[in-house]
């Protein structure tokens, strides 16, 4: 008997899907742990298990000045965009959380529409736009762009803080003499700021990550990580993209084992 | 009514119209500031979504000339090379979500069965691809299927095949890169809405005398369809706006739509054809969102908010 269901089916007789269940998982989680491993190895044939280990590629990786330089915009790029999106997006979540005002939905599907319109299509619209204003190649250009793609995450995430936290704590506050900002920075503000720190980082890693609008809006100086990984790829598997995804991954898993951290305090 | 509300409708007149008037002023007040709130957010989604995209679609009605004119649409289906490129989308799609449901569904039905704490475990592993930049795991297949990869080094070390296989740069290194990619988008709403299916339920119809086989598919699968529907019209759509393993994994040869988007506008400079694909590539996607809506009365975007 299965404690938690209380169905009268056995774990014995479930064996079956749970082999089949981590399958998938280790189909999944396999091409990560792969990369990771082989990033370590000594040759350039990508070989695995690697024969012998080293860690030349990464030494490739921090050596090469445009790897280097890439790595920095990106890093810059994203830091702008958390610094942006984050307070917009929370802005945003509070007033959708009221729900008072008219075309709420239609304003919450705006917001959100980055989610649904086809990258490519934003791509190309935001290169198009750009060229007109010359944004293109700028930190600027990226940063607005990457804002646009991590405001709906902001959103999303502050808004499910807010929708368990209850709005009448900030009238208390009000009607007992305190300002609007106050209120929301002494009474709301402590109790969702696990959900907006939630989001910076979901922000921080969308930008990071982001290929097909950097692609068309990024280039010369300022040309991203995510892009100079794609064009290396279009013309040779070179291991040191190896180093460079493990570095990814890591900082992947940190990011989200602190908003998980952050999530269960909350 | 009882007294007291009696009482509050006493003070008739105008000091009550004046009681209304300072309410909607101040309604009127609140929502303006909430307006406020919200306008830096959406004044930049307009200007870098609607703005451009409505720019493309006006651009797409004119052809080379500047003249007025539907050739960039026409062309879709005269030129066979337009319809070889709808066609491979769509069978990418369509291979890809059915791939996606085949390994998502028993997936999200053994993280729904499990202890909460085991769950939450498996969870990590599908979390976190998920949150792994595209190019990494488009990267990791291209190592693992390319013809001196691991599957195929693996393969002929152990005698099973002495020609390597082409599992790379082709439909099938695209089929395997994208189910991976796309496979949490499907996991995910699927697995938080067996969540919701009530266990009363599935007691109930064991307690009447059903088996296991007939418990599942009579009460938990149609309970799950909503879920499972969701997830598919999701990773559906994302599948037809794809680039990044395309054409990376595609070797030249799968030329999806988003791929052919950007040949028509980087290497072509044809801006009207390629907004033209662009809008059509909106209308489907909007199109397939806007039914599933319809029909099922939910939103197909919770997969962003169920991580």
């Amino acid at each position: 008997m299965s404690a938690d269901i209380g169905l009268p089916i056995s774990h014995r007789q479930r064996l079956w899907l749970y082999a089949l269940g981590g399958l998938v998982l280790l189909f999944l989680i396999a091409p990560s742990v792969i990369i990771v491993i082989m990033s370590f190895s000594d040759s350039t044939l990508l070989q695995f298990p690697p024969q012998q280990w080293s860690l030349r590629w990464y030494e490739t990786y921090f050596q090469s000045v445009e790897w280097r330089d890439a790595t920095i915009v990106s890093v810059k790029v994203a830091v702008m965009t958390v610094l942006v999106a984050t307070p917009l997006g929370t802005a945003a979540a509070y007033a959708i959380n009221r729900g008072t005002l008219r075309f709420n939905g239609t304003i919450n599907a705006l917001l959100t529409a980055s989610l649904i319109i086809p990258v490519i299509l934003i791509g190309i619209g935001t290169f198009f736009l750009y060229a007109r204003i010359d944004l293109n190649n700028t930190l600027t250009g990226l940063v607005i762009a990457h804002t646009v793609q991590a405001l709906p995450l902001v959103v999303l995430t502050v808004l499910s803080g807010l929708r368990s936290y209850d709005m009448n704590q900030e009238r208390v506050a009000r009607s007992l003499g305190a300002g609007r900002i106050a209120a929301f920075w002494q009474v709301t503000m402590p109790q969702i700021r696990f959900s907006i720190v939630s989001g910076g980082l979901f922000a921080f890693i969308t930008s990071f990550d982001e290929v097909v609008v950097s692609l068309f809006i990024s280039g010369g100086e300022t040309t991203t990580l995510t892009r100079r990984m794609f064009n290396a790829l279009r013309d040779q598997i070179d291991p040191t993209i190896a180093a460079i995804s493990t570095c990814l991954i890591v900082l992947s898993v940190l990011l989200l084992s602190v908003a998980q951290i952050f999530g269960r305090r909350h | 009514m009882s007294a007291p509300s009696a009482l509050l409708r006493e003070p008739a007149g105008a000091g009550r119209d004046l009681n209304a008037q300072a309410l909607r002023a101040d309604a009127r007040r609140e929502s303006l500031r909430l307006l406020a709130l919200l306008s830096p957010s959406l004044f930049l989604v307009f200007a870098i979504i609607i703005v451009p995209i409505g720019w493309l679609f006006w651009l797409s009605l004119f052809d080379e000339a500047g003249a007025f004119s539907t050739s960039n649409y026409a062309r879709f289906f005269e030129q066979a090379s337009y319809i070889k490129t709808f066609v491979t989308t769509f069978k990418v799609a369509f291979i890809v979500t059915g791939a996606c449901v085949l390994l998502g569904y028993p997936l999200a039905y053994m993280l729904s069965q499990l202890p909460r704490r085991a769950a939450s475990i498996c969870l990590i592993f599908v979390i976190l691809p998920f949150w792994t930049s595209v190019l990494v795991r488009t990267y990791a297949w291209l190592v693992i299927l390319q013809r001196k990869g691991l599957i195929n080094s693996w393969l002929i070390d152990l005698g099973v095949i002495s020609q390597p296989l082409s599992l790379a740069n082709n439909l099938s290194g695209v089929v395997i890169g994208m189910t991976h990619i796309l496979l949490p988008f499907l996991v995910l709403p699927l697995y938080a809405s067996m969540k919701t299916i009530d266990t009363d339920c599935l007691r109930a119809g064991m307690n009447l005398g059903a088996g296991p086989v007939a418990t599942f598919r009579q009460i938990f699968f149609p309970l799950s369809l909503p879920g499972l529907a969701s997830g598919v019209v999701i990773v559906f759509v994302l599948c037809l706006g794809f680039f990044v393993t395309p054409a990376l994994m595609g070797g030249g040869k799968v030329i999806m739509w988003a791929m052919r988007m950007e040949q028509t506008t980087s290497l072509y400079s044809n801006w009207g054809a390629g907004a033209a694909l662009g809008v059509v590539l909106l209308v489907v996607t909007l199109a397939l969102l806007g039914l599933f809506q319809w029909l099922l009365g939910a939103r197909a975007t919770g997969v962003w908010s169920s991580r």
